[in-house]
C-alpha cells in the first residue's frame, strides 16, 4: 500500500491505536471517530497531530465543530462503488472548512483518484506497482470540467464566459 | 444431469463453451460434457482460470440434453444464448 | 440544436482517450472484471446475453441528420447493420466488440456525440418531450434547461458512485409526452403570473419491483436556482439512500421511508448552504446555449387544413396516417411528423443501418435536417411543411415506416427482452410481434382510439409496463414464459401506475386476451370520445377479468 499525497510519494507519519489501547504518550495518531471523542480534549491541550478515520456510516458532521483541531481525517471507501464519502469530502472542504489533509482510503483504485482529488481529497492510500504514474494519468486525463465540485478547476460554464 | 461449462470471450463477449480440449467455441456442440460432480468442479476450476487469464468473463455450468446427437440447453435462457436471438433481428 | 464548443470537444475526445486505456489494460489483465463493470458501463457498455451491448446517447432525444448517417455507420462497420432506439431516446447497439468500443466513441465524438453515463449508477441521459420547441401546447422549450442539466452531470464527481442509477426528464408541456412522473427526479416548466418560466420539481418516481409515481417536492423553483436544487437532491440521496439492497437502492425507497415532507425539509436544508454560489446558473451561459435551440428559419406559412383534408378524402391511407402520426407545430404552415417503427411483425424500436440512411436523407429534405427520438421508441420530423405532407408520407410507405398507429394500440413500447437482455425473464418482442399481426385492419386500431401497451421481459420495467394503459410483464414460471396483464397505467400529467388483472397467461394466448379487453372497451364505453384508460377509470377491472378469465368470457380466450 502506498500513500501519495499532494502528488507525492509520502510517508504516513500517523500511527493507528488498538482498540481498547490506552492514549498513546507522544506521536502523530490516526484514531478511530470514538477513540477521538473519547480523548478529544487531552489531544487539543497537547497540540500534536491527530488525525481520524472515519468509517463509511460515520458523517463528518460528528467533526464539524473540530476541523481546526485535526490534522488528517481519512474517509474510508468500504467498497469503491460505495460512494458516500465523495458528497463527505465536500461537506467537510465546502461547508465545515477543513483545510487539512483529506485521505482516501479503503477501496482506492486508479480510476476513481480523478473524482476524488474533485471533490477536495488531496491524498490515497493506493495499491499499485506505480501509484505516481497512476495518479498522474488519472489527475492529468482530463483538461476540462464541466461543473463547479471545490476543487480549483474553473468549470467550462464559467470559462466560457471569462 | 449433464453440464457444460459457458462463458463469454472477453474481447468480444461472445457465448462460448468449454471444449474437451480446452478452447473455448462458440458452438454448444463442441462442448465438452460433464456427468458427475466432480468432473463438472473440474470444469468449473478450468473456468476459473481462464477468467483470471482474461479469456472469458463469468464462466458457469448449465444443464444440457442430448437430443438426437445434437446438445440443446435445457433452459430456455440457455438456449437463447447458445443460438442467438429467436427474432429476426436487423431486417427492418 | 446544441453544438459542441472547444470545452465539449475537449471532454469527449479525453473521455474517449481515458477509456481507450481502460480497454487496453482490461485486454491485458490488469483489470479485473469487477474493476472494469463500473467503468464500461459509464461508458454505455454493458455485457448482454449474446455479445457487448453499448447503448449511445441522444441528449434529451434530439438528433441531427448527420448524426443520424454516422449511427448508421457505426452499425454497418461494427455492429450487424442495425441498432435499437430505447425508452431513454438512446440508441443502442447488440453485436459490438469489446476492443471496437475506444474506436466506435472516438467515431461518435466526431459527430458530437458520446455514450457518457448512459449507463451505472450515475446521473443518466436526461429526455425530454420529443416535440420540444415545436409542439404548440408548449409553454417553454426544455431543451435549454435539458442541456444545461446535461452538462452539471456529466462526469461529475461526486455522484458517480451514487447508490442506483438517477433518471430525469424534463416537460415544458402541460401534456406531458415525457412521463416526468415515473422519474427519479421530473421537473415540468410551469409560467408565473408575469409569464416568467419555473420548474416544479417532482422527486421519487420510478418502475422497476416498487413502482411509484413521483411527488411533487416544490411547486416553484427559479430556473437559475435548478442545477443548485438537483445538487441538494442528488447529495441528500448519495448520502442517505440504502446501499445494502440492490433493489432498495433507488430514490423513491428514500422518499417513502422518509416521507416527502422529511425528504423535502433535508433537501431544502441542503439547498440553503449552497444556494447563490457556483451553481447558479450564469445569465450568460443561459443565453448562449438558447441561442442553440432558437426556432429555425421556418417560411411564413398558412396551415392548409382544407386541402389536406381533401388529400386524406382522396387518400384514406394518407388521412389515417394524418390522423396518428401528424401532431400540430407552433409554426403556421408546418407539422411534427413522427415515424412509427412498429410496423406490423416488426422488432418495436429497431432500424437497419440502411434505413437510417434513408431517414436521415428524408431529415435533410423534408424537416431543416433535425430528428427526434421519442421514449416510444419512434423517430420524428419535426419541422415538416403541411405542402410536403403527401409527398413525404409516399415515401415513408415505401421504407415502411408510415404504419399509421402513433398512440395506437399497436405502438408498443417493448424492452429487448429475453431475445438479448441478460437480466430478462421472458420475450417481449415475440409478444409484440404477435399482437401487431393480430391488430392490422387499421379502422379497427383508429375505432379503439388512443391505447398504449407496454411490455416488459422481467420485473425491471425498462418495457414501462406499469404504466402502459396495458402493461404486459414477462415471468419466468419453472422454466416456462407467462405474461401477466396489467390495465389503467398512464405516464402522461395524470400518471398511474396499472392494476393486475390476473394471473399470467402463455405468449399463445395474449393477443386474445388483448382482443377480449379492448372489445370489452369497446363495448362498455359511453361515447367514441372516451378513451380506453377513462372508461377504464370508469368501470373498473371487473368487467375486463370476466372477459379474460371469467366463466362467460367476452370472447373466448385461445
Amino acid at each position: 500500500m502506498a500513500l501519495i499525497r499532494n502528488g507525492f510519494l509520502a510517508a504516513d507519519g500517523y500511527s493507528p491505536v488498538p482498540a481498547d489501547a490506552p492514549l498513546p504518550a507522544t506521536g502523530p495518531l490516526l484514531l478511530t471517530l470514538p477513540q477521538w471523542q473519547a480523548w478529544r480534549t487531552e489531544l487539543i491541550e497537547r497540540g500534536t497531530p491527530v488525525g481520524v478515520r472515519l468509517a463509511s456510516d460515520e458523517h463528518p458532521e460528528a467533526l464539524a465543530a473540530d476541523t481546526n483541531h485535526l490534522s488528517l481525517i481519512a474517509l474510508e471507501f468500504p467498497s469503491f462503488r460505495d460512494g458516500r464519502a465523495y458528497s463527505y469530502a465536500r461537506l467537510l472542504r465546502d461547508r465545515f472548512g477543513y483545510t487539512g489533509e483529506l485521505r482516501a482510503v479503503g477501496d482506492v483504485l486508479p480510476d476513481q483518484l480523478l473524482y476524488m482529488q474533485r471533490v477536495g481529497f488531496d491524498a490515497f492510500e493506493i495499491d499499485s506497482n506505480d501509484p505516481v504514474a497512476d495518479y498522474e494519468d488519472a489527475i492529468g486525463g482530463f483538461s476540462v470540467v464541466y461543473q463547479p465540485s471545490g476543487d480549483e478547476r474553473v468549470p467550462a460554464l464559467r470559462l466560457r464566459h471569462g | 444431469m449433464t453440464q457444460v461449462l459457458t462463458a463469454n470471450r472477453l474481447d468480444d463477449g461472445r457465448v462460448v463453451f468449454l471444449t474437451p480440449t480446452g478452447d473455448w467455441s462458440p458452438d454448444l456442440n463442441d462442448a465438452c460434457t460433464v456427468s458427475d460432480d466432480d468432473a463438472a468442479q473440474e470444469l468449473s476450476a478450468v473456468g476459473a482460470l481462464a477468467e483470471a487469464a482474461c479469456t472469458v468473463i463469468g464462466p458457469y455450468l448449465i444443464e444440457v440434453l442430448e437430443d438426437e446427437g445434437q446438445l440443446q440447453a435445457a433452459a430456455i435462457r440457455e438456449a437463447i444464448r447458445a443460438a442467438g436471438p429467436t427474432v429476426q433481428a436487423g431486417q427492418f | 440544436m446544441y453544438r459542441y464548443d472547444e470545452f465539449d470537444h475537449q471532454l469527449v475526445t479525453e473521455r474517449v482517450e481515458q477509456f481507450r486505456k481502460q480497454v487496453d489494460r482490461r485486454l491485458a489483465g490488469k483489470l479485473t472484471e469487477d474493476q472494469f463493470k463500473p467503468l464500461r458501463l459509464m461508458n454505455g457498455l454493458y455485457l448482454q446475453l449474446h455479445a457487448y451491448m453499448l447503448r449511445v446517447n441522444v441528449p434529451y432525444g434530439v438528433l441531427s441528420a448527420r448524426q443520424l448517417r454516422k449511427l448508421a455507420d457505426i452499425a454497418r462497420r461494427y455492429d450487424r447493420g442495425y441498432g435499437h432506439f430505447t425508452t431513454r431516446q438512446n440508441i443502442q447497439y447488440n453485436w459490438v466488440s469489446l476492443a471496437d468500443t475506444p474506436d466506435i466513441l472516438a467515431d461518435l465524438a466526431t459527430v458530437e456525440m458520446n455514450a457518457m453515463q448512459s449507463s451505472g449508477n450515475c446521473v443518466r441521459n436526461i429526455t425530454a418531450d420529443p416535440f420540444a420547441g415545436r409542439a404548440r401546447d408548449e409553454i417553454e422549450d426544455p431543451r435549454v434547461w435539458c442541456e444545461l442539466i446535461r452538462q452539471y452531470s456529466i462526469l461529475n464527481p461526486e455522484f458517480a458512485y451514487l447508490p442506483r442509477k438517477f433518471k430525469i426528464a424534463v416537460t415544458g408541456a402541460p401534456n406531458d409526452r415525457a412521463a416526468v412522473g415515473v422519474h427519479d427526479i421530473g421537473l415540468r416548466m410551469h409560467h408565473d403570473a408575469d409569464g416568467r418560466p419555473g420548474f416544479e420539481v417532482l422527486v421519487g418516481g420510478g418502475q422497476g419491483r416498487t413502482p411509484v409515481i413521483g411527488k411533487t417536492i416544490r411547486d416553484w423553483i427559479e430556473p437559475e436556482e435548478i442545477l443548485a436544487y438537483i445538487e441538494a437532491i442528488l447529495r441528500v440521496y448519495n448520502l442517505h439512500g440504502r446501499r445494502d439492497n440492490l433493489y432498495k437502492a433507488r430514490i423513491k425507497i428514500l422518499v417513502n421511508a422518509l416521507g416527502i415532507d422529511k425528504f423535502r425539509e433535508m433537501v431544502d436544508a441542503e439547498w440553503e448552504a449552497i444556494r447563490g454560489q457556483g451553481l447558479t446558473v450564469p445569465e450568460a451561459e443561459q443565453a448562449r446555449i438558447a441561442q442553440y435551440f432558437r426556432p429555425p428559419a421556418w417560411a411564413s406559412l398558412r396551415d392548409i387544413d382544407a386541402e389536406l383534408e381533401l388529400q386524406a378524402t382522396a387518400d384514406p391511407a394518407f388521412g389515417a396516417w394524418l390522423n396518428s402520426n401528424v401532431s400540430a407545430h407552433k409554426a403556421p404552415g408546418y407539422a411534427i411528423v413522427s415515424l412509427s417503427l412498429k410496423a406490423p411483425g416488426r422488432e418495436p424500436g429497431d432500424l437497419s443501418a440502411d434505413k437510417m440512411d434513408a431517414v436521415a436523407t428524408l431529415a435533410d429534405l423534408y424537416s431543416l435536417g433535425e430528428l427526434r427520438v421519442t421514449h416510444r421508441q419512434n423517430l420524428v420530423l419535426p419541422d415538416v411543411r403541411q405542402a410536403d405532407l403527401k409527398e413525404l408520407f409516399r415515401e415513408l410507405v415505401s421504407l415502411e415506416l408510415a404504419t399509421p398507429n402513433i398512440g395506437l394500440l399497436t405502438d408498443m413500447i417493448a424492452c429487448p427482452g429475453l431475445d438479448y437482455c441478460a437480466l430478462a425473464n421472458a420475450r417481449s418482442i415475440p409478444v409484440a410481434q404477435d399482437i401487431s399481426r393480430h391488430f392490422t385492419a387499421v379502422d379497427k386500431l383508429q375505432e379503439i382510439g388512443a391505447l398504449s401497451i407496454n411490455i416488459s421481459g422481467c420485473m425491471n420495467a425498462c418495457g414501462h409496463h406499469h404504466v402502459g394503459n396495458i402493461g404486459i410483464l414477462g415471468v419466468d414460471k419453472k422454466g416456462k414464459e407467462f405474461f401477466q396483464i396489467t390495465l389503467g397505467g398512464a405516464s402522461d400529467q395524470n400518471a398511474t401506475l396499472g392494476d393486475r388483472l390476473g394471473p399470467g397467461l402463455p405468449q399463445a394466448e395474449v393477443p386474445g386476451a388483448i382482443e377480449a379487453i379492448v372489445d370489452t372497451y369497446l363495448a362498455q364505453r359511453e361515447s367514441e370520445q372516451e378513451t380506453f384508460l377513462a372508461t377504464y377509470r370508469r368501470v373498473g377491472i371487473d368487467p375486463f377479468k370476466t372477459a379474460v378469465y371469467g366463466e362467460e368470457p367476452v370472447r373466448r380466450v385461445a
